[in-house]
């Protein structure tokens, strides 16, 4: 029954002293702004990377050399989720010795012990950028050995020419598919001109003449995480072929399985962290680390869980001094309408009707601030998204309970001032100057 | 005529248990039948205010009975006490205590708000009570829009609001100009008269109190009549 009226008497006077309640607010504002910038960056993080999960095997298992961290030198068995995966690493580090890469036969053993779980493995060599020329054309791209496996994970789309067939891998020729934009460059726009044709390339060190055999287009190439867009539009070769032109030894720092189906990834990933584990026993630099994809949404849910408890520290902090300051300035008012309080119990007003009076006071400064936080957060969150080249997407009922929140915020903050106002002892509160 | 308010050997006491213990009134006994107009006269430090207090149902006696209207007003509780002044008694004040930013029209809704009546039932009878003390003009205006005497006639509307058991006028005239000051004295009179008011004036000054009916006077804490 008297909610209106208190509610029209709060906002009364909160117009009254505008500079005032505004300052009041400010500790509200930024830490409900805070609270909704980070769910709203984490609402959109979390949105686009299960969307890419959707679209990229869940099977998929990543085998790579990586670096021990300074604790792990120590106790191998303290194994954290993320694995420590650091991805520099995915790059042939200049600093690994022959010894710290996995080799063929490792792979070939691992394939033997573990075949039942394993329905293909995918390893690519990449020669890096080359410089290419047809006929006097010339173009850049670069060139990657990938095993058969490759195809299991990259949809490609034949445009012109034909696949690899069995023979190209086990033969060790040198073919090759190459991307349609390459083959505009070097072909025109008619790009089944480059079927059968042989392109010259160089790269650092070496030179090599490729047949063309086909021109694809990548449907999708596997996790964008995990490939580089680059990788996209480089020239396809056998493995071993690619390996024959630098003279490679069979070494990896990374390659990818994937598990048969109905053979749980994770299962797998333990299996095949035990292979690799005797051979990097006395390795103090490297191991192999092991990952799904599992593991890899664990590992960004948990930085995003290290972004949100930090920011959410911070903004109970804010919160906290705000709520003190809504507190303070509730004092202040109690005392400077002490007459008023007075007044009010002369003519008939409840101890109970003064506090509700107060309290929607609190309540509602409160709330004003929650809600310019929620539009500050709002718009922080969309451009902090946008840098970082999500689409936006404000979480509702994030901003809902924030601005419950902060209404409590003012019950818990208000009812001290209130109830002081409320014990008040008319005679007294009347004689007051 | 039935009696409205009835005091019997009401004592206050302050600091009551300490050695600073105080007794402000010495077993006070008054009765003031419905439809009188009653003025207290006493000088500052005479009990005059906690006599005011006690009547007014702000503060509860020490010992002795008060009946308000029928009502126990010494053995009630807090709520209790604070539907008595709501229903019960009309407040005039010398600084007269419009609420601040609220317009006359609100000040005079006030009391109803709190009886709980309704906002269009509340509306109208403000306005017909403005109109009975001639501020209908400025209903929509806020008290320090108004001069001395208007904020005291909106005061009094205000005190009728819940058409109360008695009005407890405490130095209506001490902050107004002998001018004004009779404008808001004929206002009660013609509530004591037309309307049979039951109204209680406290002062200090005895020329006031010759215009009312019955002289009370206050010395020390002892009534004289």
């Amino acid at each position: 029954m008297l909610l209106a009226e208190n509610i029209s008497l709060a906002i009364k006077s909160l117009i009254s002293n505008k500079m005032r309640a505004l300052l009041t607010m400010l500790g509200i504002i930024i830490g409900i702004a805070a609270v909704i910038a980070i769910l709203t960056v984490g609402n959109s993080l979390t949105k686009t990377v299960s969307d890419t999960m959707q679209q990229v095997g869940a099977n998929d298992v990543y085998i790579m050399v990586t670096e021990r961290s300074d604790s792990e030198k120590v106790d191998e068995s303290k194994k954290s989720s993320v694995d420590g995966v650091q991805y520099g690493i995915l790059k042939k580090s200049s600093t690994m010795r022959d010894e710290d890469y996995i080799t063929s036969d490792m792979i070939s053993d691992m394939c033997d012990e573990l075949g039942e779980d394993i329905y293909a493995v995918n390893i690519t060599h990449s020669l890096g950028d080359v410089s290419l020329s047809y006929n006097g054309k010339s173009a850049s791209s670069s060139v990657r050995g990938a095993s058969v496996g490759y195809f299991v994970t990259n949809e490609v789309e034949i445009l012109a020419g034909s696949m690899f067939s069995v023979n190209d891998f086990s033969q060790e020729k040198n073919t090759a598919l190459i991307p349609e934009a390459v083959a505009k460059e070097l072909f025109g726009d008619d790009i089944s001109e480059a079927t059968g044709k042989q392109i010259e390339f160089s790269t650092k060190t070496e030179n090599a003449v490729i047949t063309v055999l086909g021109v694809y287009e990548a449907k999708s190439a596997g996790n964008g995480m995990m490939t580089m867009t680059a990788m996209k539009n480089s020239i396809i070769m056998p493995l071993r072929s690619a390996m024959n032109i630098d003279r490679s030894k069979g070494q990896y720092s990374y390659f990818q399985v994937i598990a048969k189906e109905g053979s749980d990834p994770i299962e797998l990933s333990e299996k095949i962290k035990e292979f690799y584990r005797p051979y990097y026993r006395n390795n103090e630099r490297f191991r192999v680390a092991v990952i799904t994809y599992d593991s890899l949404l664990d590992m960004l849910y948990q930085l995003l869980n290290t972004i949100t408890t930090a920011i959410s520290i911070i903004a109970a902090i804010a919160l906290l001094v705000g709520g003190i300051g809504v507190m303070n300035i509730m004092l202040v008012s109690v005392t400077e309408r002490t007459r008023e309080i007075g007044t009010r119990k002369a003519l008939g007003a409840k101890n109970s009707s003064i506090r509700a009076q107060f309290l929607v006071e609190a309540m509602i400064i409160c709330l004003i601030g929650g809600i310019i936080g929620v539009i500050f957060g709002i718009a922080g969150g969309v451009f902090a998204s946008h840098l970082m080249g999500y689409p936006a997407s404000p979480s509702i009922p994030g901003i809902i309970i924030a601005l419950l929140f902060s209404m409590s915020i003012g019950l818990i903050f208000g009812y001290l001032p209130a109830n002081k106002a409320a014990k008040m002892n008319p005679i007294d509160a009347l004689r007051y100057e | 005529m039935d009696s409205i308010i009835k005091l019997e050997n009401i004592i206050k006491r302050y600091y009551i248990g300490q050695p600073n213990e105080l007794e402000i009134l010495h077993g006070i006994s008054l009765e003031v039948k419905k439809g009188e107009f009653v003025s207290i006269v006493g000088p500052s430090g005479s009990g005059k205010s906690t006599l005011m207090n006690v009547i007014g149902a702000l503060d509860k006696p020490t010992s002795g009975i008060y009946h308000l209207d029928g009502i126990d007003v010494g053995n009630a509780e807090d709520n209790e006490l604070s539907d008595i002044r709501n229903l019960k008694i009309g407040f005039v004040f010398q600084t007269y205590n419009l609420i601040s930013k609220t317009t006359a029209l609100s000040n005079v809704e006030l009391p109803m708000l709190y009886a709980g009546i309704p906002r269009a039932k509340r509306r109208e009878r403000a306005k017909e009570l403005l109109a009975m003390v001639e501020m209908d003009e400025r209903a929509k205006h806020l008290p320090e829009e108004l001069s001395g005497g208007q904020k005291q006639r909106v005061a009094i509307a205000r005190a009728m609001a819940n058409d109360p058991a008695i009005i407890l006028a405490d130095e209506p005239t001490g902050a107004l100009d002998t001018k004004t000051g009779r404008l808001v004295m004929d206002i009660f009179h013609r509530l004591n008269e037309e309307q049979k008011k039951t109204i209680v004036l406290i002062t200090h000054s005895p020329e006031l109190a010759t215009e009312t009916e019955r002289i009370v006077t206050i010395r020390d804490g002892v009534l004289y009549e």
